[in-house]
Parts: C-alpha cells; structure tokens; sequence
C-alpha cells in the first residue's frame, strides 16, 4: 500500500483532527503527522488492522524542530511489505507523548533513547531512564539550545 | 610436618541440607572479555543460574549525532566509519545513500558495483570476526586465528583500494574514491578461491564440533514473533526463520542484479532461532557474499567512479530514511535537511543497538555460560551500540 493510501484509511478511520494533511516535502520521503492525543490509538490500528499490519517499528528519531519538538516513527511491515513515516509534534514547554512500548516493544529502548538525548517524555513507558549517558547528566544534548557543562565529575570539558 | 598439612585441609563433608543458596547481583563488563568491548551487565544470579540480565550501555558514547550536526555532510562520511568499526565500507554506503537520495545525485554504475565489491568483502571479514570471537568466548582459541587469517587477506584488498586497514573512508557522496589499482582484480579471485578452500574447514572446526553444537543448539532460543517485536535485523532476525533481507526487499546499488540466496535458520542442530542458528546464516552469508562479488568482478561496467557532486552540498528541505543490510543487520541513517549545509538532524539506526535491546528477554533462567554464548551469537559492536 502506498502512503496516501494509507493516509486516506487513517483520515476515514480517526478524522482530520487527528491526522493532518499528508506531507510532500521538496525532497525525500512523505510523511504523515498524527496529533499526540490520538497517537497510542493510530499506533495501535496500524499494527492490530490486517491490511496495515506494520509489525516492526524501525526506529524513533526524536527531533528539535527548534520551534517545537517532534517525534518520528518509521513502520514497515513484514507481512505486506510496505513502509510508513508518522511526525508527532510536541510544543517545546511540555514535550510529552504516549509510549508505544506496549505496542511494539523495541520502542523501549528507542524511547529511552530520545528521552536521554532529546528530552521528550514517553508517558506510560516501563522504566523511562537515561540510555547512552550517565544517570547524572544535566539536559539532553540534542537540543538546539543545549550548552555543554564546562566540567563534568571535575574533568574539564573545555 | 606433610601429614599435619594434609589433615588441616581435609574438607568438611558436604550435606545437602547443610547448602544455603542465595540470590546475587553481579557486574558482567564493563571491562569484560566476552562483552566485545565496554558493555555492562548486570546479572542477577542463582548459583549458576541467570535469572535475570540488565543491559547498561553508553561506555563508548561520543554523540556522534551531535557531531554531525555541526559538520558538513561530506565530512559526516569518516565519522560513520566509527560506528560499526568492523563494517566501515556498510556504514559509509548507507549514509551516501541517503545523502543521494535525499540531494537526488547520481551515482555512476561502476562506482555502485564498486560499492557492491567492498561492502560484501567488508561483510565477510565482519563475519570472520564474530565466528572467531564467537568460539573464542566459548573457550575455543584455534577457530580465532583461522578467521584471523583469512581476515588479513580482505584486509590488505581493502587496504589497497582504500588506502586504511579498518577504517576506509572510500564510500563518498556521489562515488567511490577511488578505482581498482592494477592487479587487485586477480587478487580478489585468489581470495575468493582460497576463502572457498576452507570453508569446509571452518564446518570441520567449529560448526560441526560436538562441544560447540552443545553450547550453542537449544540455547538462546528467539521466536519468530520476539524478533519482530524487539526490531532484531540482520543474521539476528533470519536466525529466527524470517527470510528477509534489505538487498532483496529494498535494493541499493543494483543488488537486485545479483544472484544470491538468503539464508534462514532451521533449527538443524535444535530450535529455530537458537543460537546455533544464528551462527549459521553467518557462515552460509560468507559464502553468499563470495557469490556476489565473483559477479561484481565479472560484471564490472567501465566509467566514472564519481559524479560531480559541490564540494559543500546544500540539500534541499526534506528528510529521508535509507535502509542497508549491514553484517549485523539494518542499518540506516535518518537525515533532516533545512536547505541548510549541514543536517539538522541525523540519527543513526543501527543493528547492534536493537539486536542487544532483547537480552533481558532472553537471558532468564538460562547459565552464566549461556548468556556468554548468547552475546555472542547476538554478535554486537559496541562502538555501534554507543555511538
């Protein structure tokens, strides 16, 4: 199925308020943005709806869009062989989404992960901690505004 | 003096009622010979008995997303030879791949058959690596130093085109580096003979090995269904009986010119999905690659290597995501562009990272021993899993 297939079963299944317009940029890959209220619901019709049936998610990118923050999720699914991307975007003051963890469990770690670098807050996750740095770390350096400590545990950064 | 010795140290009798057994908690790593290289785990142990393992990574952290942000994306290339340093041709085509498609540039048809060359070589000489740590973890020595033999004579192929022994630099945005020098060609056949020699040697030594099918069939057995769920890619994923593979479901660089079967596990020594398995679609895929790059040789087109790409790109507004089948699985870099030179967002998904992700799942109520056999057949580089 191709992606404006898919984007038209999603718009016929949860409405416009939830699923915007399907997103041609100038180059690369389309892709769909859900709204975070109805996201753990999409999550779950994707995979659980037999023409769907996206059974392995790729990865979660969390992204600072500078303006807001975004959550990105790339599908594919064994069964059919088709590919989708879904954007989240989060306002910068309360970057929060549902967890998708219990839909497809590699999000665990992938959540993790984009809490620990980009800071976005996955509710509902098993155990939401930091990944690739240590437990004591201040911020997440992949935000644009980050500013990196001028020492750490008494080593000089700098 | 030798009698009065001998008597203090005569052990008590032990009675079965008189054992007390209780639970531990125990750091495997970070500095460990078998996590291949600074991986934690933290076990908790019944006697001999794994009830539980928890991954702790990061050790080898340096943000290279942040790194790559602030560079150009011709400079990003050298940064991706780090990831999976035991699969530096992979990486590099994969990110060029994405840069490609994301800048719609033209990669000329010899340089994509080049790549198809290295990247295969590169992935023998990854697998070479993990049957030789895998046995070695295992307490075998002697398979290492086979491996590491024919390991050597890829190395000094790759080392001739590219110039570096490990980390290459050849993939670039729009091409390759550089051409085939005079005579390689012969070389990469006499390897391909000789990588075909022994082979069945390999069988001999270590697949076939009673000891090593004991520590390994039946152990560390991954279903199907969990290799979906927790996103296992690679030799990890067709280890489990799922045939599939990114050179065959998403071809890059004209792999679906070429002819080669993709092996699965079949539970031939135990389970589906054990850790024997796993081992064997490595072995078979040596040999699938052998297939492929006797074709890539014979198949050479004559051209250009490099296209005419702008020293420093500017890609236009978009994004795109670019899967490869890496050694260990799938590897593929999600690029964000906001027209400007440098991404603003570059994200690294890697095999290692997801394949580790089902340790927990699998390591319960296995043998201390057991969860060694499992890592390793896992096969992770750290350098990857931490980025």
């Amino acid at each position: 199925m191709k992606i404006d297939e898919i984007h038209a079963r999603l718009l016929k299944q949860f409405g416009d308020c939830a699923i915007a317009p399907l997103a041609v940029p100038e180059a690369g890959d389309p892709y769909i943005t859900i709204s975070p209220e109805a996201f753990h619901a999409v999550c779950r019709w994707l995979r659980d709806e037999s023409e769907m049936a996206f059974d392995y998610l790729r990865l979660i990118s969390g992204v600072d869009w500078t303006d807001r923050f975004g959550s990105v999720y790339h599908l594919y699914s064994y069964t059919r062989g088709h590919s989708v991307t879904l954007h989240v975007d989060l306002p910068r003051e309360a970057p929060r989404v549902a967890s998708v963890a219990d839909v497809w469990p590699t999000a665990d770690w992938h959540e993790r992960e984009a809490y620990d670098l980009v800071g976005i807050v996955y509710e509902g996750h098993p155990e939401l901690a930091r990944i690739l740095l240590p437990d004591d770390w201040e911020g997440h350096p992949l935000r644009k505004d980050y500013r990196m400590p001028e020492e750490y545990h008494g080593v000089c950064n700098v | 003096m030798g009698c009065a010795m001998s008597e203090t140290v005569s052990p008590t009798p032990i009675r079965q009622d008189s054992l007390r057994t209780e639970e531990m908690l125990i750091n495997m790593g970070p500095q460990h010979p078998s996590t291949h290289g600074v991986l934690r785990l933290v076990v908790r142990t019944d006697g001999e008995m794994v009830r539980e393992a928890w991954p702790h990574l990061g050790y080898l952290h340096r943000c290279f997303e942040k790194v790559a942000e602030s560079v150009t994306y011709a400079q990003v290339v050298p940064y991706t030879d780090r990831l999976d340093y035991l699969a530096s041709m992979n990486n590099a085509q994969a990110f060029c791949l994405g840069v490609e498609k994301l800048g719609r540039i033209e990669v000329p048809e010899r340089a994509s058959a080049l790549r198809v060359m290295v990247a295969e070589l590169n992935r023998i000489a990854s697998h070479l690596v993990a049957f030789g740590s895998f046995a070695m973890d295992l307490g075998a020595v002697t398979p290492f130093l086979y491996a590491f033999r024919e390991r050597e004579l890829i190395i000094s192929i790759l080392e001739k085109i590219s110039g570096g022994r490990l980390l290459y630099h050849y993939p670039r945005i729009g091409g390759v580096a550089r051409d085939l020098t005079p005579g390689l060609d012969q070389e990469i056949r006499d390897f391909l003979k000789q990588m075909r020699r022994v082979w069945p040697e390999y069988n001999a030594l270590l697949s076939e090995n009673q000891i090593f099918v004991k520590r390994t069939a039946n152990v560390g057995t991954v279903t199907r269904e969990q290799a979906i769920a927790w996103g296992l890619t690679g030799p990890c994923l067709r280890g489990s009986g799922v045939k599939f593979d990114l050179r065959k479901a998403q071809p890059y660089s004209g792999y679906e010119k070429y002819d080669f079967e993709i092996p699965v596990g079949e539970g031939a020594k135990g389970t589906v999905g054990d850790c024997w398995d796993r081992y064997w679609v490595r072995m078979v895929e040596m040999m699938e690659s052998c297939r492929i790059i006797e074709q890539a040789l014979d198949g050479l087109p004559e051209g250009p290597i490099q296209s005419k790409v702008a020293k420093v790109l500017r890609l236009p507004l978009g994004e795109v995501y670019v899967p490869c089948e890496n050694p260990r699985g799938e590897l593929g870099f999600f690029i964000v562009s906001d027209g400007k030179t440098q991404a603003l967002r570059i994200k690294a998904r890697g095999p290692s990272f997801n394949n580790l992700s089902i340790t927990h799942t699998v390591c319960q109520d296995v043998l201390i021993a057991d969860v060694v056999a499992i890592l390793g057949s896992i096969d992770i580089v750290l350098g990857e899993v931490d980025r």
